[in-house]
C-alpha cells in the first residue's frame, strides 16, 4: 500500500530528528489557500493567543490561523505537514492545563469561525454543531424545545464544544448525566495524517475499534474536530437543592457515602471545606454556615413528584449522617443562591488573593479526610493557603492555592504545592487530572502516574493518528529524558524547590 | 507479578518470539461473534479463564474491579446484594460467560439506549502487550483524563490489541421501581412513539417490538423512582405486564434465548433514532428502534448500502452454518479502516493478538 509506505517513512523521519519548520514556505502555502483576513501574523494580532486559561505559561505564537471551513482547515494542516510546522489547536482558550499554550515555532489554529449549529433536531433530540460553538449556546438553542446539552463545565458561557471534546470536560452534573464522552455521539475529525474520518454517529455501536471515545479527551493531539454530534436531554421540570452543614469533613464524606449507598444518584453533589466557605460567603452572601467544617450541596432534578420523593430521602440521610443544619431550597431563586457560592469560588479566590492556582485531581472518596488533612500540612510546608471545593459524588477535587506572583518564589512554591497535591492523588489510587487535562501543566506528573510502557502506548496511539507528530507536540506525553529529569527533582519532594531552576 | 500473569506473559512473549498467533478466550461463549476462526492450527489459545476474581468493590463509590476471567454471573450476584447492577445489562450466553468476553465484544442488552454502551462504564483496564509487560490505563475513579482513553478503546476490540486482564467498571444502583407496558402497535406507529419519548421526561429503559398477526406489539420497560415510573405509566397507557412475565421477557431478549434469535442467518442492524422500517423481512426491534434484528437471506452489499444510506450499520451476527465471503462487520469508510489498521500496527507491531477477528485483512 503506497500511502502506508509513505507514512512509515515519515514516521521514521520524525523519530530521527525534528525537522526545522520551513515557515516561509508554510506562509506562502496558506496565503494561497486562505483569505488574508484569516491569517494573523502581526505581534498585536497574535498577542491575544499567547496563553489560555492557565496564564502562568505564555508563548507568543509566530502566526495564528482562523480557517472558515473544513476545506481551509485541511489546506492549513496539509501545509503544516509539508513544511514541518507544529500545530496548536485552539477552541475558546479556556483550558486550565495549558492545552492551547502556543508552540514557539508553530501555528495556532483557532476554530472560532466554526461557529454554526448545523442541525438541531428537537424530535430526535440530537444536535450537530461545529467545534467553535459555545457549550452554553447549544443549550440555549435547544431551550425553546424543552431540551438541553447536559455537560456544564464552569466555563460553559465561554468554552467551545471542540475544546470540551479535546478535554473530555465535565461539570457539576456529571455524576448523573456523564462527561463529554458520554454525551457525544459522533465526531468528524481531520487526523494528523490528513484523513477526514467520521467516528461514531447517530446510530449506536459503529463497527470496528472505538476511535470515537479514544479521540474524546485526546487534547488536540490526534486530530482536529470539524463536527460534533451530541445528544440532547429533556430539561428537568424542577430542580431543588439540599444544603447541609457538618462538624467535620469526615462526617460530610460519610453523608455522601450514605446517599450513594442508598441508591440515590444526585444531579449534583458538591462539598466545600470551611476555608472555601469563608472565602466565598462575604462575596456572595449565600447564607452559608460559617461555623461548619464542611458544607454539602445535594441537588435533585426531574419531575416535580420525583424531586419531592428524592429530596425527602436525601434530607433524612443527611440527618442520620450527623448534619448540624439542613436547608432545602424553597424556590428557584434560593436554589441559585445556594449554588452561587460554589460557582463563585474561583472568582472569590481572585478577590482576596492576587493569584490563585486551581488544581484538579481525583481520589477514591474514602480517602477524602486523609487527603484534606495532608493538604493542611502542605500549606505549612509551602507557606501558602489552600481552600477546597470538591465534586464529592465522583471524587474530583479542586484545591485552590492562593499566591502572589509578584512575591519572589511564590509561583514556584505554588507549582511545587500543586505537584505535591497531584502526587498524593496518585498515591491514594486516584489520578492527576479529573477534567482539566494534562496539557503542559501536568506533563511531569504523567511520569508519576504512568510507567514507561504505558507512556510508550500513548506515543504509539499518537503515531497512528499523527505520524509526523505535529499536533500539539510536547504536551501530555513526557519523553524519557523529561521523566528522568523530573525523577531527580522528585527526590527533593518536601523541600522548597530552588527558585533559580526553572521547571519549565 | 502474580504467577498466573507470569505464565500468560511467558506464553505471549514466547508466541511473539516464535511468530505464532494468539487468540484470546475466556469462557468461550462469545466466539461466534466476529470473523470465524481458522479451522487449521495456525493459532494457539490464550485462555484467560483461570485469571478470575473480584479485586475490589466499593458500593458507595460505585466502582467494581475484577479480573477478566471472572464469571459475569458472579459479578452481577455480588452487585445485586448491594442493590446495584451493570447498567448496560450485558447478555449472558452461558454459565461460562466472563467479564473479559463482555468487554472484548462490547455487547450490551436491552438498557443500551437509556444507559449508554458498555464503554461508557469502563473506568480502567490492565492490558498485556506483546513482550508480556502489563500496562494499566485509567483507574478506579469516575473522572480521569490523564493520557488517552485506551480503556474505552479496548471495549469491543475482540482482542486485536491484546488481552485485557482486569477491568474497573462504574456500577449503578438498581432502579427502585420497574414496570413493563404492552401496546398493540404496527411497526410505523411503534417507531414513531419510540422517537417521541426521546424528548420527553419518560424513564424508558428498554423497548422491544415484534410483529404479530394483527400488526405488532411494543413492550416498553420504565425504570426509576416510583413516582417517575407511575407518571410514565399514565402517559404511555397500554396494559401492564405482570412482573414475573416481564422479567422473563427481558431476560429472553438480553440473553438472546427468545425464539427469534434461533434463526440463521441473523443480521444485527443499528440505525439512527427515527429511521423508518427496513421493509425487508421479519424484524425484531430493540433500543427504541435503533437496533433491528433481521432474518432471511440478504445480499450483504445491497443490505449494507441500504442501511448505510439511513446512517446505520449491518453486521452478520449469527453466521454459523451459513457461508458468505463478505466481512462479518459492516466495513467502515476506507479512511477509518486505515487509522484502525495503523493503531493495530502500532499497539501490536508483531501481529500476535487475535488476527482477523475484527476484519478479514488484519
Amino acid at each position: 500500500m503506497k500511502s502506508g509506505v509513505a507514512l512509515e517513512a515519515a514516521t521514521a523521519q520524525a523519530a530521527k530528528a525534528p525537522v526545522t519548520p520551513d515557515f516561509a514556505g508554510f506562509l506562502a502555502a496558506i496565503g494561497r489557500a486562505l483569505p488574508s483576513a484569516c491569517i494573523l501574523a502581526r505581534a498585536e494580532q497574535t498577542r491575544a493567543y499567547e496563553c489560555d486559561g492557565l496564564t502562568m505559561y505564555r508563548e507568543q505564537p509566530p502566526v495564528v490561523v482562523l480557517p472558515e471551513d473544513e476545506t481551509q482547515l485541511i489546506a492549513v494542516l496539509n501545509a503544516c505537514r509539508a513544511h514541518h510546522v507544529p500545530v496548536v489547536p485552539r477552541g475558546a482558550g479556556t483550558s486550565l492545563s495549558g492545552g492551547a499554550t502556543p508552540h514557539p515555532q508553530g501555528v495556532v489554529i483557532g476554530v472560532a469561525k466554526f461557529n454554526r449549529i448545523l442541525k438541531l433536531d428537537p424530535e430526535r433530540a440530537i444536535a450537530v454543531v461545529q467545534p467553535g460553538v459555545r457549550n452554553l449556546a447549544i443549550s440555549e438553542a435547544a431551550a425553546p424545545h424543552g431540551l438541553y446539552y447536559a455537560p456544564d463545565p464552569s466555563s460553559q458561557i465561554a468554552c467551545s464544544i471542540g475544546g470540551n471534546v479535546a478535554e473530555n470536560a465535565g461539570g457539576v452534573h456529571c455524576l448523573k448525566y456523564g462527561l463529554t464522552v458520554h454525551n457525544v455521539l459522533g465526531l468528524r475529525v481531520v487526523t494528523g495524517a490528513g484523513e477526514v474520518v467520521e467516528l461514531g454517529g447517530e446510530a449506536p455501536d459503529a463497527p470496528g475499534l472505538n476511535l470515537l471515545q479514544l479521540c474524546v479527551g485526546s487534547e488536540g493531539m490526534l486530530g482536529m474536530v470539524t463536527e460534533v454530534t451530541v445528544k440532547l436531554l429533556p430539561r428537568p421540570e424542577l430542580a431543588r437543592v439540599v444544603m447541609a452543614s457538618f462538624a467535620s469533613v469526615e462526617r460530610a464524606g460519610e453523608a455522601v457515602t450514605r446517599i450513594i449507598a442508598a441508591g440515590v444518584i444526585p444531579a449534583g453533589l458538591e462539598l466545600m471545606d470551611q476555608r472555601a466557605v469563608k472565602l466565598v460567603e462575604p462575596f456572595v452572601q449565600a447564607g452559608y454556615d460559617l461555623d461548619a467544617a464542611a458544607i454539602l450541596l445535594c441537588e435533585s432534578d426531574g419531575t416535580t413528584e420525583e424531586v419531592c420523593e428524592e429530596i425527602g430521602r436525601v434530607e433524612a440521610l443527611m440527618a442520620t449522617a450527623g448534619a448540624t443544619r439542613v436547608q432545602v431550597s424553597a424556590s428557584e431563586a434560593e436554589r441559585l443562591r445556594f449554588w452561587a457560592g460554589r460557582k463563585a469560588a474561583f472568582a472569590a479566590a481572585g478577590r482576596i488573593s492576587p493569584d490563585y492556582y486551581c488544581m484538579d485531581g481525583t481520589i477514591p472518596r474514602r480517602h477524602l479526610a486523609r487527603v484534606l488533612g495532608a493538604f493542611e500540612e502542605m500549606e505549612a510546608t509551602y507557606g501558602l493557603a489552600c481552600s477546597n471545593v470538591f465534586h464529592a459524588g465522583d471524587g474530583n477535587l479542586h484545591p485552590l492555592i492562593l499566591f502572589d506572583a509578584n512575591q519572589p518564589g511564590e509561583v514556584e512554591r505554588a507549582q511545587a504545592f500543586g505537584a505535591a497535591i497531584l502526587e498524593l492523588c496518585v498515591e491514594v489510587g486516584g489520578t492527576i487530572t479529573g477534567e482539566h487535562g494534562v496539557g503542559i501543566e501536568k506533563i511531569n506528573e504523567m511520569c508519576v502516574q504512568f510507567t514507561r510502557a504505558e507512556l510508550d502506548a500513548f506515543a504509539a496511539v499518537k503515531r497512528a493518528f499523527d505520524p509526523q507528530g505535529l499536533l500539539n507536540p510536547l504536551k501530555v506525553i513526557p519523553t524519557l529524558a523529561r521523566c528522568a529529569e523530573y525523577g531527580k527533582q522528585h527526590v527533593h519532594r518536601g523541600e522548597l524547590p530552588f527558585p533559580d531552576i526553572p521547571r519549565f | 507479578m502474580e504467577p498466573v500473569l507470569s505464565r500468560f506473559g511467558e506464553q505471549v512473549a514466547g508466541a511473539r518470539a516464535a511468530g505464532r498467533k494468539l487468540v484470546i478466550r475466556g469462557g468461550g461463549t462469545r466466539l461466534f461473534y466476529g470473523e470465524p476462526l481458522p479451522e487449521d492450527d495456525s493459532f494457539e489459545w490464550l485462555d484467560l479463564s483461570a485469571y478470575r476474581g473480584v479485586v475490589a468493590y466499593e458500593p458507595s463509590e460505585l466502582v467494581l474491579t475484577a479480573r477478566a476471567g471472572t464469571p459475569l454471573a458472579e459479578i452481577e450476584a455480588l452487585l445485586d446484594r448491594e442493590g446495584q447492577m451493570l447498567a448496560f445489562e450485558p447478555p449472558r450466553f452461558g454459565a461460562g460467560d466472563t467479564l473479559g468476553g463482555c468487554i472484548a465484544t462490547g455487547l450490551a442488552g436491552p438498557r443500551r439506549l437509556a444507559a449508554g454502551p458498555v464503554s461508557d462504564y469502563v473506568l480502567g483496564t490492565r492490558l498485556m502487550r506483546g513482550d508480556g509487560e502489563v500496562m494499566h490505563f485509567g483507574g478506579e475513579v469516575m473522572k480521569n483524563v490523564a493520557g488517552y482513553d485506551l480503556s474505552r478503546l479496548l471495549v469491543g476490540s475482540l482482542g486485536v490489541l491484546g488481552p485485557v486482564l482486569e477491568v474497573s467498571l462504574k456500577v449503578m444502583p438498581k432502579p427502585r421501581s420497574e414496570v413493563t407496558l404492552v401496546l398493540a402497535l404496527d411497526e410505523a406507529e411503534a417507531l414513531r412513539r419510540c422517537v417521541q419519548w426521546r424528548s420527553q421526561p419518560i424513564p424508558v429503559s428498554a423497548t422491544a417490538w415484534l410483529p404479530d398477526g394483527s400488526g405488532g406489539q411494543l413492550s416498553v420497560r420504565l425504570s426509576g423512582n416510583a413516582s417517575a415510573v407511575r407518571e410514565g405509566v399514565e402517559k404511555l397507557g397500554g396494559g401492564v405486564l405482570d412482573a414475573a412475565t416481564a422479567c422473563a421477557f427481558w431476560l429472553g431478549l438480553r440473553d438472546q434465548t427468545h425464539d427469534f434469535f434461533n434463526q440463521r442467518p441473523l443480521w444485527r442492524v443499528t440505525l439512527p433514532p427515527g429511521a423508518p422500517s427496513l421493509g425487508i423481512g421479519r424484524e425484531l426491534h430493540e433500543w427504541q428502534g435503533c437496533l433491528r434484528w433481521l432474518t432471511g437471506m440478504h445480499a450483504p452489499d445491497a443490505l449494507r448500502a441500504k442501511v448505510r444510506k439511513l446512517g446505520g450499520w449491518a453486521s452478520r451476527y449469527r453466521h454459523d452454518g451459513t457461508s458468505d465471503a463478505s466481512p462479518v462487520f459492516h466495513p467502515p469508510a476506507p479512511a477509518v479502516i486505515r487509522v484502525q489498521q495503523r493503531l493495530k500496527q502500532q499497539l501490536d507491531p508483531d501481529g500476535v493478538f487475535s488476527p482477523h477477528r475484527l476484519y478479514p485483512d488484519f
